[in-house]
């Protein structure tokens, strides 16, 4: 068979052109698959989707409690309201300040440990299992045990304080230490993830541009600033995104130390949607609430995207 | 080169290096420290001062204790409950979907995995409510089956095995289906067996969200022989509670119990935690 006969044979065998439904009863769709993605996607649809358009109608109603019945359409009147509600906007600047002192305080500190363990230094393995022990454990243990911990009259931290010369003080029953207290506790709590995060990012950096550096005459805070840091770029934004995410959901310690207060100084946007939902019952409201929220963390996450798509990065996240 | 010899700044550096990383440790260390000790202690010497870090009395009674006044025996076969189904479940879910996802060509299929991942930007305080709602609805409050089914599939799990998926060569798949053999059997006999380890770090993650979550069982859970640990320990402390002022030992003793298994099981699969947080975290 000549070339161009061979060309002429293979057209001829060309599919016409199929439409849709055509194209899905071929056998080059492997319909099988339909089948192995159904139970997640019956998962997403009715835990997931249903209730993400559900929170959405919720939050133009007045429905209160777990029955129906009574529910109302009332437009954007919730969202009208929380507009002037002082206690929400509250919420909101405790759970901003909380973001303010744990984003920078948990990265600093991390950040210290990780340039300590990249020195390479022996044991390094056993201190990192050190460091996650607080990662991996519950917050309503950790939670108690620090509420003993900063007691003021027997606590430890307070008789440590003491011994240095520092006034004992009423972490927890004062205003304005109880936030502070509770970002110690989740900074204590959550250095380990980040200094493995810092870490892997440190680890990333070749060794040759420390020592060209050092040859070039500069020394270690220049080398620091001038080279590790802008190197690292990509990890501090990860960690300063995903803590702000984090901080606007921060939720058991405020439950179980102190339920918002006192005073109100730790009510967190979280822990007060959790009460006006399933304490007040005020669902409709609490909905709009968690809507405001959902704007926060969304612009958060579609500056990490902006930033991901920047660094010549595929893919959504 | 110097870089391998021991100058006195290199010493120097090593020296203040463990002084910084011993301090780090005892900071992280002494809590537990202290929540162990003062689990052994009599009521009253718990609140002694200055506070005894190391054990001055060595006694059970709390421990036995918690078996006898809080139903803590109950919590814990809950909590054992409703952890392992929730575990085989989202393997066996999130494994299916990865395999359809990294293997099998059908239409809309690429789409779909964008409404998945999508998905993961929501905080899952919006849904919440509603969520609620629904498992109020369907009759399954105070129910394991409300406990366990809405957090029995896991995005974040389909994403991880699709990623272990795609790196298993194309032959073994195409071998397979010469052979005869069904997707469902690839499936389950060639890509479980070699996915092994992410598996694994899928089970670890799966295992330590559901024992320490606190607020899907706070909303679920209403009377006390449904709670779990994690609950049934923040109900000890809660205000109404009269332990939280009173009895620091029996606390301390409930938080032991709570941590252990979380402790045993992050110590015997270190490995596989570690690498799941290096998946979820820097990948840019």
């Amino acid at each position: 068979m000549s070339y161009t006969g061979k060309i002429a044979a293979t057209t001829a065998y060309l599919p016409k052109q199929k439409n849709l439904w055509q194209r899905f009863w071929s056998r080059s769709n492997e319909k099988v698959g339909y089948l192995f993605i159904l139970p997640a996607f019956l998962h997403l649809l009715l835990f997931l989707l249903i209730p993400l358009v559900f929170s959405l109608y919720l939050s133009f109603t007045n429905w209160r409690g777990p029955n129906p019945q009574s529910a109302l359409f009332i437009g954007l009147e919730n969202y009208e309201f929380l507009f002037g509600d002082r206690r929400f906007w509250e919420a909101m600047r405790n759970t901003a300040y909380y973001t303010l002192l744990y984003v920078p305080g948990s990265m600093i500190v991390s950040l210290l440990i990780a340039l300590v363990m990249n020195q390479k230094l022996k044991g390094v393995y056993l201190f990192r299992t050190l460091f996650f022990m607080p990662v991996i454990s519950s917050w309503v243990a950790v939670s108690i045990i620090w509420i003993t911990l900063l007691d003021p009259q027997v606590g430890i931290l307070n008789y440590v304080l003491r011994q240095i010369g520092i006034a004992p003080v009423n972490w927890l029953g004062d205003p304005s230490t109880a936030m502070i207290a509770i970002v110690i506790i989740a900074i204590w709590k959550s250095v380990g993830f980040q200094m493995v995060i810092w870490l892997a990012g440190l680890q990333a950096i070749p060794e040759e541009l420390h020592e060209a550096a050092a040859i070039d005459g500069a020394n270690r805070t220049q080398t620091f600033f001038r080279i590790t840091l802008p190197l690292l770029a990509p990890t501090t934004f990860f960690l300063a995104i995903t803590g702000v995410i984090g901080s606007f959901q921060v939720f058991s310690p405020i439950y179980v130390i102190t339920g918002g207060g006192p005073r109100g100084s730790t009510d967190v946007v979280v822990y007060h949607i959790y009460t006006r939902a399933f304490e007040a019952y005020d669902m409709g409201y609490a909905a709009s609430q968690a809507w405001i929220l959902f704007a926060v963390i969304f612009a958060a996450t579609l500056i990490q995207v902006w930033y991901r798509r920047r660094q010549g990065e595929s893919g959504l996240f | 080169m110097t870089s391998h010899e021991n100058t006195p700044f290199k010493v120097f550096a090593k020296i203040a290096g463990y002084t910084v990383l011993i301090g780090v440790a005892l900071t992280m260390i002494v809590p537990f420290i202290w929540m162990v000790t003062t689990s052994l202690k009599e009521p009253n010497s718990a609140f002694a001062y200055p506070p005894q870090l190391l054990p001055t009395e060595i006694n059970f009674k709390n421990y036995e204790m918690l078996f006898t006044l809080v139903p803590f025996g109950r919590y814990f076969v809950n909590t054992l409950v409703v952890t392992l189904f929730t575990v085989v479940g989202q393997l066996l879910i999130t494994s299916l979907a990865a395999y359809g996802f990294a293997r099998l060509n059908f239409i809309g299929r690429d789409t779909l995995f964008v409404i998945f991942l999508a998905t993961m930007m929501v905080p899952y305080q919006v849904t919440l409510i509603p969520l609620f709602l629904i498992v109020f609805g369907l009759g399954w409050v105070n129910t394991y089956t409300g406990l366990i089914i809405p957090a029995i599939s896991s995005v974040f799990g389909i994403f991880l095995l699709r990623q272990a998926f795609l790196g298993v060569p194309r032959d073994y798949q195409e071998a397979a289906r010469i052979d005869g053999a069904s997707e469902f059997r690839i499936y389950w006999r060639i890509f479980l067996p070699l996915n092994g380890p992410a598996l694994a770090t899928l089970a670890v993650f799966a295992f330590m969200g559901t024992w320490t979550d606190l607020l899907w069982p706070l909303l679920i859970a209403r009377t006390p022989e449904m709670r779990t640990l994690e609950l049934g320990l923040a109900y000890f402390n809660s205000s109404t509670s009269a332990f939280r002022q009173t009895n620091w030992p029996l606390m301390m003793a409930a938080s032991v119990i709570v941590m252990l298994p979380v402790l045993f099981v992050y110590i015997f699969a270190q490995r596989y935690f570690v690498r799941g947080i290096s998946l979820s975290g820097v990948k840019g």
